[in-house]
């Protein structure tokens, strides 16, 4: 385990096998579509739905994987396998929000580097 | 060819697994078009034509799981080659898909060279398929290849309600005596072709080519409403187009041609027969034997069309007909009413 929220070697496949400015594209797109995520995420506690809570999550631990972003994804993974929490603890859904944004800063610097 | 591009459909709720598969899917030389979830998905399969699908699971609208459940549904999407490409958690989950009849399972994020791998014999599979249909629609008919792609193929009848025709060119044999073989071939070209389709026009197939005639059958492999008008209406479509065909070969100074034919109605053993290897799909039973015997008395009596009672009686009174009573047939130990079908009550 390291304390990098990126994978390097995982983003610079990424990279290699697709392209600079394609991976650069792809990465934005996954900042413009996280936060909704959290949102759906968080949305789905509150009306008890499970599915859509698993859904959230799993999404994010998916878009995780592809950036190498291990710690959100391994976070990610144990919410999807988790269990619905009350509907007003939103605690698993603050950590995976804080965990999205150190990955998210860390993926701009490295499409803006 | 197992490199050549394909139609890929990618389906997927997540915006950046869509935009890294299809690149990945454009990078491998294919086109690849995608859905945001299962029912946009099944409305693209229906409305276009794909080679292979990249199925992710967990989508909210219509899961994979249904989406393989829906494919198996529909014959002519059965056998597109579905690879779920997921990050599912659970092997009961993998399992359930490949049982669903999903031809692969690649674990997200994707693999490049997996990728290329099972996306190029998934294409392979689907030609092979594609090619395998081809094929069946050359050599049965369409309702034949719907049955055998809908039931599978087993040797074995089932019984069944049909009418039954059998056509035949009177004098084919003296005909032909005065033709060349090119043109013998020709003619009987002329005329096949103009009585499958008064077959294939009235829900009838062809089930039998005999030398200078043929066998229809009219409520199998699939059902129709009335088997015996369609058949009787095919019959008379037979002897417009001949009259057709006659006109032509008249102005060219040809002879013209006489068909005979026989209808006959009721319970028939339906199925295919052969070996494994080899086989066809046919009909046997007496009303098989009556339909045969009733076409070589059109000769006797002079008639264009025969038919037995029980077809008679399916008319409904739509057509004129002369009854010739207490007519004995080979093969049948009492003696019937056959009738004689002329043209449509004009009302």
């Amino acid at each position: 385990m390291t304390d990098m929220p990126i994978d390097l070697d995982v983003y610079n496949e990424l990279k290699d096998a697709t392209g600079d400015d394609f991976a650069a594209e792809l990465v934005s797109t996954f900042l413009e579509e996280a936060p909704g995520m959290i949102e759906s995420l968080k949305e789905a506690v509150g009306v008890s739905d499970a599915d859509g809570y698993r859904r959230a999550a799993h999404s994010i631990k998916s878009n995780a994987n592809t950036f190498g972003a291990t710690t959100l994804a391994e976070l990610a993974k144990a919410v999807e396998l988790g269990d619905l929490p009350a509907s007003d603890d939103l605690s698993d859904a603050v950590r995976l929000e804080a965990a999205l944004d150190e990955a998210a800063s860390a993926l701009q610097a490295l499409i803006d580097g | 060819m197992a490199d050549g591009p394909g139609r890929l459909l990618i389906v997927d709720d997540n915006k950046v697994n869509r935009l890294l598969l299809s690149r990945n899917a454009e990078l491998l030389g294919h086109d690849a078009s995608v859905a945001e979830n299962g029912r946009i998905a099944m409305q693209m399969l229906e409305r276009e034509s794909f080679d292979l699908v990249l199925l992710d699971i967990e989508m909210p609208e219509m899961d994979g799981f249904q989406v393989l459940e829906a494919l198996k549904e529909q014959p002519r999407l059965r056998d597109i080659p579905v690879i779920v490409t997921s990050s599912v958690e659970g092997l009961d989950n993998i399992v359930r898909c490949i049982e669903l009849g999903a031809e692969d399972y690649l674990p997200k994020p994707v693999n490049r060279t997996l990728l290329r791998a099972r996306v190029s014999s998934g294409l392979e599979k689907k030609r092979l398929r594609d090619e395998q249909k081809r094929l069946l629609e050359r050599f049965a008919t369409t309702e034949v290849a719907q049955d055998l792609e809908e039931s599978g193929f087993a040797i074995g009848g089932k019984r069944t309600h049909a009418s039954v025709l059998f056509c035949d060119i009177r004098d084919f044999t003296s005909l032909s005596e005065h033709l060349d073989p090119e043109a013998t071939i020709d003619l009987l070209n002329s005329f096949y072709s103009s009585m499958f389709e008064a077959v294939t026009r009235n829900n009838g197939i062809v089930s039998l080519m005999l030398g200078d005639g043929l066998m229809a059958l009219f409520g199998v492999p699939q059902p129709i409403e009335n088997t015996a008008q369609s058949a009787v209406s095919a019959a008379q479509d037979m002897h417009n187009m001949i009259d057709e065909l006659n006109a032509e070969r008249a102005q060219g100074g040809a002879a013209g041609l006489r068909i005979g034919v026989g209808i006959a109605t009721g319970a028939v053993v339906a199925g295919y027969a052969g070996t494994d290897n080899r086989a066809t799909y046919t009909c046997i039973g007496s009303t098989v034997n009556l339909a045969a015997r009733l076409e070589a008395e059109t000769k006797p009596t002079g008639s264009a069309t025969l038919v037995d009672q029980k077809t008679l009686d399916l008319l409904d009174g739509e057509f004129t007909y002369r009854t010739y009573s207490g007519i004995e047939l080979k093969g049948f130990s009492e003696a019937l009413n056959i009738h004689a079908v002329a043209g449509k009550v004009h009302s």
